[in-house]
């Protein structure tokens, strides 16, 4: 078996100001291999964006490790490493699909320019082979390439993920983090970008975690899950087996709660 | 004048801004950040550069002050004033004669050589600033380089407008490793920065930062391998002397016709009296 791409040892954040004893996430613990999407559900304020934060070095963590297997099979210690090889790491091998998308996006320059910063950042100066590259993974997207020159605040909330998506795969990263990818659009919408994401998850062979509190996000995308409450991980292991056997009485709650038409 | 010190400013700012300036020649085209005090002009006018000339100005110095290219407008005669009654010394309107020149807006098209100093009035020295308002953000992303940004904005002109639509403020990258703001020069006058005899000060007030580019540096505009970077002809003569290569201003006349005269009213003096 390979190497997993991503261990998460003792993970701990509690945040300043915080009472006694309160932690956003304590002693959170998995391995994500190559290939493999995980899902962390759980409900509001659960710790799920906190324990993501961590592992993409946005938030340096009170306790634990993140140990991220390089492209080069380098394992590296996220949080030891200096803030430039983490912002290169963060731009070259790893993408974050923000949930609001205007928060991913420059929103000031045109889907073409979104997409090819990256690019630029690692040094693309040919004005002929950005434009190329963009305007293929929009279409790879499901965008329209004629908009290549459109500004994303023409796009709708759908179309301004997919957006995102392509900005942050054009340099084909290892691991992608998404947060909540799919809440706030409405129903189909975020079955066509389900599809697209498992599509493209699947065909670049990209290592993935999934913050979400839809159950159904988790199920349609995630081989494995991980469910969270109270800032602790309470069951974790195959995405199957956890909602059609959860052990504990949490994952039972959460599962039977779910409202099925 | 009584009861003002040489130059206007006290020996201690002076002090501080030279200490400021030397760091800021040592690291070409790294922005640092400087006290910078209340002149008695208003924020827009030239406090960063009136500044930075008080700090280096010596009493064998003579001054020539620029905005735009011209020696006789509002802003750069008042500075000039300002330096004639608190230093005592010499000013001129001739290039060849200056030994520190203040400017706004303009390099002058005489080649500078190693006896003198530019100083720029700065309004905004943050390149990344329409892209990037995070102060914090752009400061990590001098620190590593992380230019990507930069050339978005590029990108975005060749998307929009078919060629890099930016005439005015281009951005350089200084030694190879700092991208800088050249402050509001054409870009026309981009060139004459690159390996300049003359040592090159930037001064930004209201921002309270100083940047320098050390003589003989290097500084490349920024461009795609498919865009390069050029100057736009402006397809015109100067009415008054003929020169074309200068930069040309087009002005409105009393009959509502437009008459394009260099710039520059140094150089464009200069050459006519070499055609007389």
């Amino acid at each position: 078996m390979s190497h997993p791409v991503l261990r998460v040892q003792g993970l701990g954040h509690r945040f300043e100001g915080a009472r006694d004893g309160a932690w956003a996430v304590r002693e959170a613990g998995f391995e994500l291999h190559p290939g493999e999407v995980l899902a962390i559900v759980g409900e509001s304020g659960s710790g799920k964006s906190t324990l993501l934060n961590c592992i993409a070095g946005r938030l340096a963590p009170a306790e634990g490790q993140v140990l991220y297997r390089c492209r080069d099979d380098r394992e590296i210690d996220v949080h030891r490493v200096g803030e430039r090889e983490r912002r290169e790491l963060s731009r070259t091998e790893w993408g974050f699909v923000e949930q609001q998308a205007h928060e991913g996006l420059r929103m000031n320059v045109s889907a073409g320019a979104n997409v090819g910063e990256r690019l630029m950042g690692q040094g693309e100066r040919r004005y002929a082979a950005l434009r190329d590259t963009a305007t293929r993974w929009l279409a790879r997207v499901e965008l329209d390439p004629a908009r290549l020159d459109d500004s994303p605040r023409e796009f709708s909330g759908g179309m301004r993920q997919r957006l995102q998506i392509a900005r942050n795969l054009v340099t084909r990263p290892r691991l992608v983090l998404m947060d909540e990818p799919t809440s706030g659009l409405d129903v189909s919408v975020q079955a066509r970008l389900l599809d697209l994401i498992r599509l493209l998850v699947g065909r670049l062979h990209l290592s993935a975690i999934v913050v979400t509190h839809d159950l159904g996000v988790a199920r349609l995308l995630a081989h494995r899950t991980l469910v969270m409450r109270q800032g602790r991980i309470v069951e974790q292991g195959l995405t199957d087996r956890v909602f059609d056997d959860p052990q504990h009485p949490y994952t039972q709650l959460l599962v039977s709660s779910v409202v099925s038409a | 004048m009584n009861g003002y010190n040489f130059a206007y400013l006290d020996e201690g700012t002076k002090r501080m801004i030279r200490r400021a300036l030397l760091k800021a020649v040592a690291v070409p085209g790294h922005q640092v950040p400087f006290g910078s005090r209340e002149m008695p002009l208003a924020y827009g006018w030239g406090t960063g550069g009136i500044q930075v000339t008080a700090a280096v100005i010596g009493q064998a110095d003579v001054l020539k002050v620029i905005d735009q290219g011209s020696d006789d407008t509002t802003n750069a005669v008042n500075i000039r004033r300002f330096f004639a009654r608190t230093t005592g010394g010499r000013t001129t309107e001739r290039t060849a004669e200056a030994t520190i020149i203040q400017t706004r807006h303009r390099i002058p098209e005489r080649p500078l050589t190693e006896a003198q100093i530019l100083v720029y009035q700065v309004p905004q020295p943050e390149p990344l600033y329409k892209l990037e308002a995070r102060r914090r953000e752009t400061l990590k992303l001098h620190a590593f380089a992380e230019y990507g940004l930069m050339n978005v904005k590029l990108y975005e002109d060749i998307a929009q407008w078919g060629r890099i639509d930016t005439t005015y403020d281009y951005p350089v990258l200084v030694n190879g490793r700092y991208v800088m703001s050249p402050s509001p020069i054409p870009s026309f006058d981009n060139p004459k920065m690159h390996r300049m005899p003359a040592l090159q000060l930037f001064g930004a007030g209201r921002e309270k930062r100083l940047y320098a580019i050390p003589p003989w540096t290097d500084v490349k505009s920024l461009d795609f391998d498919d865009h390069p970077f050029r100057i736009e002809p402006q397809g015109h003569a100067c009415a008054l002397c003929g020169c074309t290569a200068s930069y040309l201003d087009e002005i409105l006349m009393e009959d509502g016709r437009t008459q394009w005269t260099c710039s520059d009213t140094d150089h464009c003096r200069e050459q006519q009296e070499n055609r007389a």
